[in-house]
């Protein structure tokens, strides 16, 4: 009891600061055109490599200064933003939809349907994951849906294994046996009774999925391999920054910052949305 | 019965491989580009591209070309690379070992690291030690191994530049190997100078690897040692005089250890699978970083290789941590 009450405690302040990170980044995402002070592509060599605002050397309007071809960097952040939050929605979303619903199966009917999906997922388990994307990116091309399916095609697992758990778990329980003797078919238990009690940890297992696909879309526009079009993206301004760190630490440090903050708002929301869900906890 | 366990692993193990090397195969067998259009010079006749596709068995059916392709590897022949021209096996036992040589490092470190802060979290449960302890893994877990590489690279390498930040070894020093296992090969010919720098090159991937997996390991083995310290044995060891550490280190690590060991088995592997962005990350010449190249280079053979090597890898260090639990675990051993 002693703990719960500590976790529900800490539930406040971390879901209100992680929740605003998110919402405020999100925000500027979608309304990029309106919030960016600069045009994120435009190039201007006389403007090249200039420093954050608190720095001598500054341009007024450039807040976070420039990259080495002259472009704006906080406009380029809130424009890199609109690619991973469509990737982080998109990806987790389709990773969820085929994970949590082969776990349901395999959890619920047991018997070969489980035999099957836990080998399927026993295969998927034994490739690098960095590597797979990479590998499947190159193979479907470069573009927003190449990444969103890579993501999915990949992350799909998480779900599986955990859902496929849970819903073991809880078709061994007395209420799905009693709607069983009470005549409903098979699927209509799994979608009416079983689906709702696994609910809050698809919830956050989500919001964590969201935080890994962003730094996947991250590492394959780092490599070059994400979207195939002058976009900003969150990775490419890294790579970039990863190039040019000795001359402007600023071009790395701040998508850092960026990429940092998000990851680990994701999870907290996740850890947060879970505590409040769990019925052991609430 | 182990004997019963071993082997109803080793033919999951095979199953598995053998799934891995048909999702490799239909993978890159659906990819668009063509990989022989690559390789010759503009201006090149149908016929040499004929030739040159039957030469890499490009013209016989998908099925033909897997089987073919499987029986090869069977027999230790994974193919040509297109893009280095060299015997696929050959290239990658030439790099395998720097990863093998990072990912240990980095596992070691996970494990000193995370081993530490468990016990020192058990020891000093309830206080602000403890919960100082709590926050630093929960911080270290959701960071991943990418983002704590970039982390490394502007601290230590930018900041306060002590360590290197690029490739494996000084390209000025004269290297005497004979193996691909530098780290190990010179402390055997006790060229300590040569280990240093090749550590100063590992040491910030090795920690951006291991700091997540330290954190599972501080969390899991510290749970697991607040629930031995309660037990009666422990309990006993406590009357008779010991000090709470050596209660910690002489009674209750022992058997909770044994949880975390299993865990550790897969999250090796995860970390295993970090390496290929990580290498990346600090152009260190390892396989996962010759696989990035592979990929970009529609590379078709040198993947297929590197992947199925990934994926044997990676079967075996389960295998062998299902295998040390059984032995471990009283209840299996004399089950």
């Amino acid at each position: 009891m002693d703990e719960a009450r500590i976790a529900r405690r800490g539930v406040g302040p971390r879901l209100w600061l992680a929740g605003g990170w998110l919402l405020l980044a999100l925000l500027a995402a979608i309304f990029a055109p309106l919030v960016a002070p600069q045009d994120p592509l435009a190039q201007d060599l006389m403007l090249e490599r200039l420093p954050p605002f608190w720095m001598s050397g500054a341009e007024p309007g450039y807040w976070l200064g420039t990259d080495s071809l002259g472009r704006d960097l906080l406009s380029r952040l809130i424009f890199g933003g609109r690619i991973a939050f469509i990737v982080a929605f998109a990806a987790a979303f389709a990773a969820c939809l085929v994970g949590s619903t082969l776990g349901l199966i395999a959890g619920y009917f047991g018997g070969w349907a489980d035999r099957i999906i836990s080998r399927i997922v026993d295969i998927w388990m034994a490739f690098p994951p960095v590597l797979f994307a990479i590998l499947l990116v190159a193979v479907l091309g470069t573009g927003l849906s190449s990444v969103i399916i890579a993501i999915a095609v990949i992350d799909w697992t998480r779900f599986c294994r955990v859902i496929r758990a849970e819903a073991m778990g809880q078709s061994r329980m007395d209420y799905v046996e009693n709607a069983r003797i009470a005549g409903y078919d098979r699927i209509g238990i799994m979608l009416r009774e079983v689906l709702p009690n696994v609910v809050p940890s698809i919830v956050a297992l989500l919001s964590l999925e969201m935080g890994i696909a962003v730094i996947v879309e991250a590492i394959l526009s780092f490599v070059n391999l994400s979207i195939s079009t002058d976009d900003p993206t969150w990775g490419g301004i890294i790579a970039e920054g990863r190039l040019s760190i000795h001359q402007a630490w600023w071009v790395l440090v701040f998508p850092l910052i960026t990429l940092i903050l998000t990851v680990l708002s994701f999870s907290q929301f996740g850890e947060a949305l879970k505590a409040r869900f769990d019925p052991v906890l609430r | 019965m182990l004997l019963q366990r071993f082997l109803i692993r080793l033919l999951t193990m095979a199953i598995t491989l053998f799934g891995v090397a048909v999702v490799v195969f239909v993978v890159i067998r659906v990819a668009p580009g063509d990989p022989i259009a690559m390789m010759l010079p503009p201006g090149a006749t149908d016929a040499d591209i004929a030739r040159l596709r039957a030469l890499y068995g490009l013209d016989r059916t998908i099925v033909q070309q897997f089987f073919i392709w499987l029986s090869g590897v069977v027999r230790g022949d994974f193919g040509t690379s297109i893009s280095l021209r060299q015997d696929v096996l050959g290239l990658v036992f030439n790099r395998l070992p720097a990863t093998l040589e990072l990912a240990t490092v980095a596992l070691v470190m996970a494990v000193a690291i995370g081993g530490t802060a468990a016990i020192l979290g058990a020891r000093e449960r309830g206080t602000a030690v403890e919960a100082g302890i709590d926050i630093a893994s929960g911080t270290a877990l959701s960071i991943p191994d990418f983002l704590w590489g970039l982390v490394l690279i502007l601290l230590f390498g930018v900041l306060i530049p002590v360590f290197d930040i690029s490739g494996r070894v000084s390209p000025q020093l004269n290297l005497p190997f004979v193996t691909q296992f530098y780290l190990f090969e010179s402390i055997l010919r006790l060229r300590f100078d040569l280990t240093w720098d090749l550590l100063k090159h590992m040491l910030m991937p090795a920690v951006a690897l291991a700091l997540p997996l330290a954190a599972i390991i501080s969390q899991l083995l510290k749970q697991s040692l607040k629930e031995v310290l309660d037990l009666d044995y422990v309990v006993l060891a406590r009357v008779k005089g010991f000090s709470e550490t050596q209660v910690i280190l002489r009674e209750a690590l022992k058997n909770a250890a044994l949880p975390t060991l299993t865990l550790v088995g897969v999250q090796f592997t995860f970390l295993i699978g970090g390496t290929v962005i990580v290498e990346r990350l600090f152009s260190y010449e390892g396989l996962g970083n010759m696989a990035i190249d592979a990929v970009i280079n529609r590379d078709l053979p040198l993947i297929q290789g590197i992947v199925l090597v990934f994926a044997l890898l990676f079967v075996l260090i389960n295998l062998t941590v299902d295998m040390m639990y059984a032995l471990l675990n009283p209840r299996l051993r004399h089950g």
